[in-house]
């Protein structure tokens, strides 16, 4: 169950056809990410009845441009066509989503399959920047060998042998949600999934 | 409206030049960098576009507004409809330049970071939402871009010498951002809009700080032609990068995939 992503103004729903909704929708699972769930995600943000009398799902997209949101719309739709609720989906931008809704098991989904959980809080830009050269003004041949000259460690854990000996490659991965990173112990490169 | 068009068609332009990279970038992962950039930036534009179209009312969708508008009929910034190369580059087809492309993505990532914060606490609040939302996709954008700045500008004297060569081909072209359109003029009175020029001192905060650590030089003011791309008077290059991406919503009216 979603702790901080609770239902808002969920008040309006027969009681009885809300829990059995939710619990229905607590199935659906992210396109992309088919370990984690679109509640967990924090992605169905409310369920209500409109004026119309229809139900209507509220969900909120992740990222401007994320592909996966027509197909959560679908989803979300065709369960309301089986649940046999006449229903649509809203989008809601406004307040705008964060990781920070993100379940915490959710989080452990997600490092079970290989992607660095987001930090919390952690909004915001750090930089780590990958150099060609040493930074300008560091001198001798051992700063050339240090690594530190070229990569800042991000400290984010691996999620396959835990080592926070970790750098990142690029801040866009495979999906518009995820960043490539990669561990300076095991050597394998993952995914993390970034603080939005 | 016409404001939101300014902002969607920013966002829409860059986004199509920049995805020229996919399949073409210099690594594997800024091939999807740039594919994710576009995605931000496309997405972006759809918000805009749905929210015009809608203030509108008179049948316009995304679609009419990103697919049947000619060149004359778009808002965008001069610089983000130019090719990823060097001034004079008669295609968008020849070699392209990777430097070109980030010091492009670095000067305007470095003004939406503010122009999102400020209307973050629009008038409008469809367009507030979006901006709350652009505001923290741009922040990667800006990242993204500061950081490779600093790679290519403190990197190899081939790399520094073509962000040097980016940066003084594209930053009298940022002069645009500064003078303010009757829409925008419009917008920023009613408290819906931002006033562009408000933000140009932590603008240049921001540019200057990148560039001292890239080791680049900031090219003297030129105080030469401003160009008016967000008043429709366009390079020679946006019809061409339009016509690629509306031939086929042209040639399939109404189609849907």
């Amino acid at each position: 169950m979603p702790t901080t992503a609770a239902p808002v103004d969920a008040g309006r729903l027969d009681a009885t056809e809300e829990a059995r909704l939710w619990q229905a929708l607590g199935e659906l699972t992210d396109p992309e990410i088919p370990v984690v769930t679109l509640r967990e995600m924090g992605i169905v943000r409310a369920l209500r009845r409109a004026a119309d009398g229809q139900v209507e799902v509220v969900i909120t997209p992740t990222y401007s441009g994320c592909p996966a949101m027509d197909q959560i719309a679908d989803d979300i739709a065709a369960l309301l066509a089986r649940e046999g609720v006449p229903g649509r989906v809203v989008t809601q931008l406004a307040p705008a989503w964060t990781t920070d809704w993100m379940t915490p098991a959710a989080h452990e989904k997600l490092r079970a399959y290989g992607i660095a959980p987001p930090r919390r809080g952690a909004t915001g830009v750090t930089v780590s920047t990958v150099r060609f050269t040493p930074k300008s003004g560091a001198t001798g041949a051992s700063s050339m060998r240090s690594k530190g000259q070229f990569y800042s460690q991000s400290g984010i854990p691996c999620p396959q042998c835990g080592s926070v000996n970790t750098t990142e490659t690029s801040p866009f991965g495979s999906t518009a949600c995820k960043a490539l990173y990669r561990c300076l112990d095991c050597l394998e490169p993952f995914d993390y999934f970034k603080p939005l | 409206m016409d404001y939101l068009l300014h902002l969607a068609d920013n966002a829409l332009v860059l986004g199509q030049r920049n995805a020229e990279w996919c399949g073409h970038a210099p690594i594997l992962e800024e091939d999807l960098a740039m594919a994710n950039h576009s995605l931000d930036l496309i997405g972006q534009a759809r918000l805009l576009y749905q929210h015009a179209a809608a203030l509108a009312g008179d049948g316009a969708t995304e679609d009419t507004l990103a697919y049947f508008r000619d060149a004359t009929q778009f808002r965008n910034y001069t610089l983000l409809e130019l090719p990823h190369g060097p001034p004079l580059a008669p295609t968008a087809t020849g070699d392209r330049d990777w430097a070109t492309t980030i010091v492009r993505n670095f000067l305007y990532s470095a003004l939406m970071v503010l122009v999102w914060d400020r209307l973050a606490q629009s008038t409008d609040p469809q367009l507030a939402a979006i901006a709350a939302k652009s505001l923290k996709e741009v922040r990667y954008h800006l990242r993204h871009a500061r950081d490779w700045l600093v790679r290519l500008g403190d990197g190899t004297a081939e790399s520094h010498r073509r962000a040097q060569a980016a940066l003084d081909h594209l930053l009298p072209f940022t002069d645009e951002f500064w003078t303010a359109s009757a829409p925008e003029a419009e917008a920023a009175a009613r408290g819906a809009g931002a006033d562009v020029a408000a933000l140009r001192d932590a603008w240049n905060a921001l540019v200057d700080e990148a560039l001292r650590e890239a080791t680049l030089r900031r090219p003297a003011a030129v105080n030469g032609y401003v160009t008016q791309g967000k008043e429709g008077l366009h390079s020679e290059h946006l019809s061409y990068l339009l016509g690629e991406m509306q031939s086929l919503a042209r040639a399939h009216p109404d189609a849907t995939w």
